[in-house]
């Protein structure tokens, strides 16, 4: 893929937000690669959770936020547990699924499931289902 | 020793098998438990964006309903309760300004929340409280020939500053286990996310991961596969339908609670264990090893 890189997009609003939702530093990623040799998550991913943080980096911010991974990742912290400069990835996750989610950007509709599709999953499920997907 | 208990939504449904059979073994090891009077959600997930302080007030409140119970301490079974409760608290207490402002959002509230209860969970009152030699004399039951492999998931060790062990190896399941006879199966993905959550809409990712995390537990010879969240134990054990489905040779294994485990060790009756919200039968395997 082609990736146009510039100083506007590098300084746009949308990594000044990730960073502060996030509370992360993302240049302090120097892409080592540890974070996305131990997701669980990264067969069913677009993006891997290194290239995530490269492309905030950089600004990239329409190839973040149309990504499958923001909702594939389901913020088991092993990359935070992992991360040789103490960066809180799945945190810097969440805040790009926030910046959707703010603006009633909904990713799962419950209603669409029909009841044998819900079957007799767990309250707890639901509803971390909801607080993840929903604004 | 008497101590508050929060139980949490599922506690109350589908892993009644997981209180029933704590609050047996509870009694068994002679601790008074007290559930905690008007406990609300906890939210399920701690809320990680840096502005968002209205998703700490719910685990909050429980803090305050511990107080209000004069007690200093709460312990929590479900691993999303223990970290979510624990993450809020543990948030507040480093954070003085937003505990004030979670606190003048609850001005209803009589008492003023200052950080000083101490959220546990019941492994921890197992290994710290009781201790783990303690719970070896009373066993009445010894899992002999039982080989289990012990699941952690993500919420009881990550993140390692709130883990109830280590981050990376944790074995205090391992340790329970072994005092209580079995015999334990080391196995490399007791740590690895059971894909949680996503079994609610894309529940073929949680079939998946169930496949990896089970095959690996049963390539160490396990007969059981204890675990301690409601949402892991729903996951690899009820996905095993779709499982199945997706790969016609895996072969089903079932899924306890570490407290069914230990309820049965302690000779807590059958009713207490609750088998029936189970998808795979755990019994043939317990009758064939004599247990139950």
């Amino acid at each position: 893929m082609r990736i146009n890189l510039s100083k506007r997009n590098i300084k746009d609003p949308f990594v000044v937000k990730v960073e502060e939702l996030s509370g992360q530093n993302l240049l302090a990623c120097y892409q080592c690669g540890k974070c996305s040799a131990g997701c669980p998550a990264v067969s069913e991913m677009d993006i891997l959770p290194n290239q995530i943080i490269r492309y905030a980096q950089l600004g990239l911010k329409n190839e973040l936020l149309q990504s499958k991974s923001i909702w594939i990742c389901a913020s088991c912290f092993t990359c935070n547990a992992r991360c040789p400069k103490g960066i809180n990835i799945a945190e810097i996750i969440e805040a790009i699924r926030q910046i959707l989610l703010r603006k009633r950007e909904d990713h799962v509709n419950l209603n669409k499931l029909s009841d044998a599709e819900k079957g007799d999953v767990p309250p707890i499920a639901i509803i971390s289902n909801l607080r993840k997907f929903t604004s | 020793m008497k101590i508050s208990y929060y139980p949490g939504c599922t506690l109350k449904n589908n892993a009644k098998n997981f209180e029933d059979s704590t609050l047996c073994s509870l009694k068994k090891l002679g601790i008074e438990v007290e559930e905690l009077p008007r406990w609300n959600c906890c939210g399920t997930v701690f809320s990680l964006a840096t502005d968002d302080l209205i998703h700490h007030v719910a685990p909050i409140r429980n803090l305050i309903r511990t107080k209000e119970s004069n007690s200093e301490k709460i312990m929590t079974l479900c691993a999303m309760c223990f970290n979510t409760l624990k993450r809020a608290n543990e948030r507040v207490k480093a954070d003085p300004e937003s505990l004030e402002k979670i606190n003048d959002f609850m001005y209803l509230e009589k008492i003023n929340y200052e950080g000083d209860v101490k959220v546990l969970h019941l492994l921890e009152i197992l290994r710290d409280e009781v201790k783990f030699e303690n719970i070896a004399k009373k066993v009445v039951k010894p899992l002999k020939n039982l080989k289990v492999a012990n699941y952690y998931g993500c919420l009881l060790v990550r993140p390692k500053e709130i883990g109830l062990d280590d981050v990376e190896n944790p074995t205090i399941l391992e340790n329970l286990t072994t005092v209580l006879g079995a015999d334990p199966a080391d196995f490399p993905f007791k740590t690895e996310c059971c894909a949680s959550y996503q079994t609610v809409d894309k529940p073929e990712i949680v079939a998946e991961r169930a496949f990896q995390i089970l095959t690996s537990a049963q390539s160490q010879g396990a007969d059981v596969v204890a675990v301690s969240c409601p949402l892991c134990a729903f996951n690899l054990d009820h996905r095993q339908k779709e499982t199945v489905k997706k790969y016609p040779e895996f072969k089903n294994i079932p899924i306890l609670y570490f407290s069914q485990i230990l309820a049965i060790a302690l000779s807590c009756p059958e009713e207490s264990l609750r088998f029936d919200l189970h998808f795979v039968d755990p019994k043939p395997i317990l009758k064939e090893k004599g247990l139950i």
